[in-house]
């Protein structure tokens, strides 16, 4: 690239962009950020900083709520259930995605045309919700993992883009798998799964991420306590605002600390999202990088 | 002819008896996902068939009596129907005025941007929203929105009495194409953001060379590369267009909103899953599903016409 002198104008304008920029970030993070400062706010039963108005430094830290939150059963079971639902899902979705999409990267292979225009079809037409929640229930899935984690399994967008992926692994190296006998079971297993590390990834990631977040599907199919997500009991605290769960386990505590409801329900919500912003960092790179394969290729 | 015709007719039949043959293994992998389809999403649109007739519990889909159009009937001729149709369109049609230009805008500016760390952090930072489920996203809003919360405080220092925004349904619509606004203009970027840096920089020399500033390249260089995946997002938006957002609508909505607020699919939700009028739901969601099929061919079919095979989906 010819190295171009700035000019004083073009120079203005990085200093707007780099600001407006600056004022972008801000923007994004604020909202996150009061859950951060209500939930450790200790002025005044967790309300001061809140009712100040503009939420920016809790007046006092205090990590009470969090204490709380520890001794709430429910968010535990919470999040045992999601990473319950997460790990199975992840495995199943990626493996039976791969195992549809191999097949289908070979162009000659028989009827490849209608097995590709079956599943390309269900990304314009569908049942909707009353006939999938009804064939849930006649299946006998309702209260299970299963309901979780099949219906959504293989996705059309998601073997498209494994499909593609494999169309990109030299035929040479199948060719000579072939050549010393290897039948397709065993060069898909022994060998172009291996090879397909980063797709496989990408689709493990995304399919998590959505696992992780899913709330409708366990909120209609999950009726057990027990057996409920994480997102579905933050949605009872937080959207619903129902405390009763959290107030019976102030009060069998014993706790004289009264804490206001805005607080418990940024604690709460802090207690999900950490995870999240954890790992974050280092999976989003990979995201990004998925969509742009995915954009270009397909 | 007719012998040439059918030893080629024989030719290609033994060629896919061949290929069957030597295939058997890979045929056999796609039937986990055959049955998965089967099941899971071509069952249901069997369903949809509830929409004809009268569901009783006893006698399940099948075995319930038919009832011909009496359902849409009803639906029609529902007044309130045509409210969360509007709705629909409304709250989607300013969601795509508003929200479509902005990752395309966000994208032109993050590529003008030279330090690549700052542009890998402002990147970075603005996909986080993408990540949250609208339960903690509408979470965090009521905090924001809510009568003591920040937007408010703002209100009140700009001499204004403090609103209860999120019950209001004269902003509620507003709030809603912000706040989706919020969350998918980073993530909605990087499609955009990568087609421009596909873009062959000899087109940006060559337009400095004749002196165009980055303004100038920017509307006559970048934006015009990027007709092809403009062309083929608004594509994908418009077969969007009667989803509306139940994820962010669900939980944000309540009772006092619903004449602006409530949409198809939460409509279908209240109507079907807990009042249980099973096909009366299935009608009004079998009328969207249908008109998203019809739209996202027809849309294709002009966008081929205007702009060439390439750009269309199919």
């Amino acid at each position: 690239m010819i190295n171009v002198k700035k000019s004083r104008g073009d120079r203005v304008v990085d200093v707007v962009l780099y600001a407006a920029m600056a004022v972008v970030m801000i923007i994004t993070v604020y909202p996150f950020w009061t859950q951060v400062v209500i939930s450790l706010d200790g002025g005044g039963a967790g309300g001061a900083a809140y009712a100040s108005g503009m939420i920016l430094w809790p007046k006092e830290l205090t990590l009470a709520s969090y204490k709380l939150a520890f001794d709430f059963a429910e968010l535990w079971t919470g999040y045992g259930n999601t990473i319950l639902r997460t790990v199975v899902g992840v495995l199943l979705a990626v493996f039976f995605t791969a195992l549809t999409s191999y097949p289908l990267a070979k162009r000659d292979l028989p009827f490849n045309g209608v097995f590709t225009g079956i599943i390309l079809f269900t990304m314009l037409f569908g049942g909707g919700l009353i006939p999938t929640y009804l064939l849930i229930k006649e299946l006998n899935m309702i209260n299970t993992l299963w309901a979780l984690v099949i219906p959504g399994m293989i996705g059309a967008f998601n073997v498209l883009i494994m499909r593609n992926f494999f169309r990109g692994i030299p035929e040479e190296i199948e060719e000579s798998a072939r050549v010393d006998g290897a039948g397709y079971a065993m060069i898909f297993f022994r060998i172009v799964l291996p090879l397909s590390k980063p797709v496989l990834a990408t689709i493990a990631l995304w399919v998590g991420v959505g696992h992780w977040n899913a709330w409708f599907d366990a909120m209609i199919y999950v009726n057990d306590p027990g057996k409920q997500v994480l997102q579905v009991i933050l949605r009872k605290i937080v959207i619903q605002n129902d405390m009763s769960d959290i107030n019976n386990v102030i009060n069998s505590i014993g706790k004289a600390t009264a804490f206001s409801g805005r607080q418990l329900q940024a604690t709460v919500i802090m207690f999900s999202i950490i995870p999240m912003l954890v790992v974050y960092p280092f999976i989003q790179k990979y995201f990004v990088k998925g969509v742009m394969i995915g954009a270009i290729k397909g | 002819m007719n012998k040439t015709a059918s030893i080629n007719g024989k030719r290609i039949q033994s060629e896919r008896v061949r290929l069957i043959k030597r295939y058997r293994v890979l045929l056999l992998m796609m039937v986990p996902a055959m049955a998965y389809y089967a099941i899971f999403h071509y069952a249901p649109m069997y369903g949809v068939l509830l929409a004809f007739k009268d569901y009783k519990l006893t006698e399940g889909i099948v075995g319930s009596p038919w009832a011909g159009l009496k359902h849409f009937e009803t639906v029609f001729s529902d007044s309130y129907f045509y409210t969360i149709l509007e709705n629909t369109l409304v709250i989607s049609l300013y969601k795509l005025v508003f929200g479509f230009p902005i990752p395309i805008m966000f994208a032109l500016l993050m590529s003008e941007i030279v330090s690549a760390k700052y542009k890998k952090l402002v990147q970075t930072v603005s996909y986080l929203p993408h990540f949250m489920s609208w339960v903690v996203l509408g979470g965090i809003f009521f905090t924001v929105f809510s009568l003591e919360g920040p937007v408010n405080s703002i209100v009140k220092l700009l001499g204004g009495d403090p609103v209860l925004f999120l019950a209001d349904d004269r902003y509620f619509r507003s709030i809603l194409v912000a706040t989706s606004i919020y969350q998918g203009f980073g993530w909605g970027s990087i499609i955009y953001f990568a087609a421009i840096t596909n873009i062959d920089p000899q087109l940006h020399e060559a337009a400095i060379m004749d002196g165009a500033g980055r303004f100038q390249r920017m509307i006559r260089i970048s934006i015009p590369m990027l007709a092809p995946v403009i062309a083929i997002m608004l594509i994908l938006s418009m077969s969007g267009i009667l989803d509306a957002g139940f994820d962010q609508i669900f939980n944000m909505y309540n009772v006092k909103v619903y004449r602006v607020a409530d949409i198809i699919d939460t409509y279908v939700y209240r109507k079907g899953l807990l009042e249980m009028n099973y096909s009366y739901a299935t009608a009004v969601g079998l009328f969207k599903s249908a008109v998203a099929l019809v739209l996202i061919v027809v849309v294709n079919q002009v966008v081929k016409r205007l702009g060439g095979r390439d750009h269309a989906l199919w």
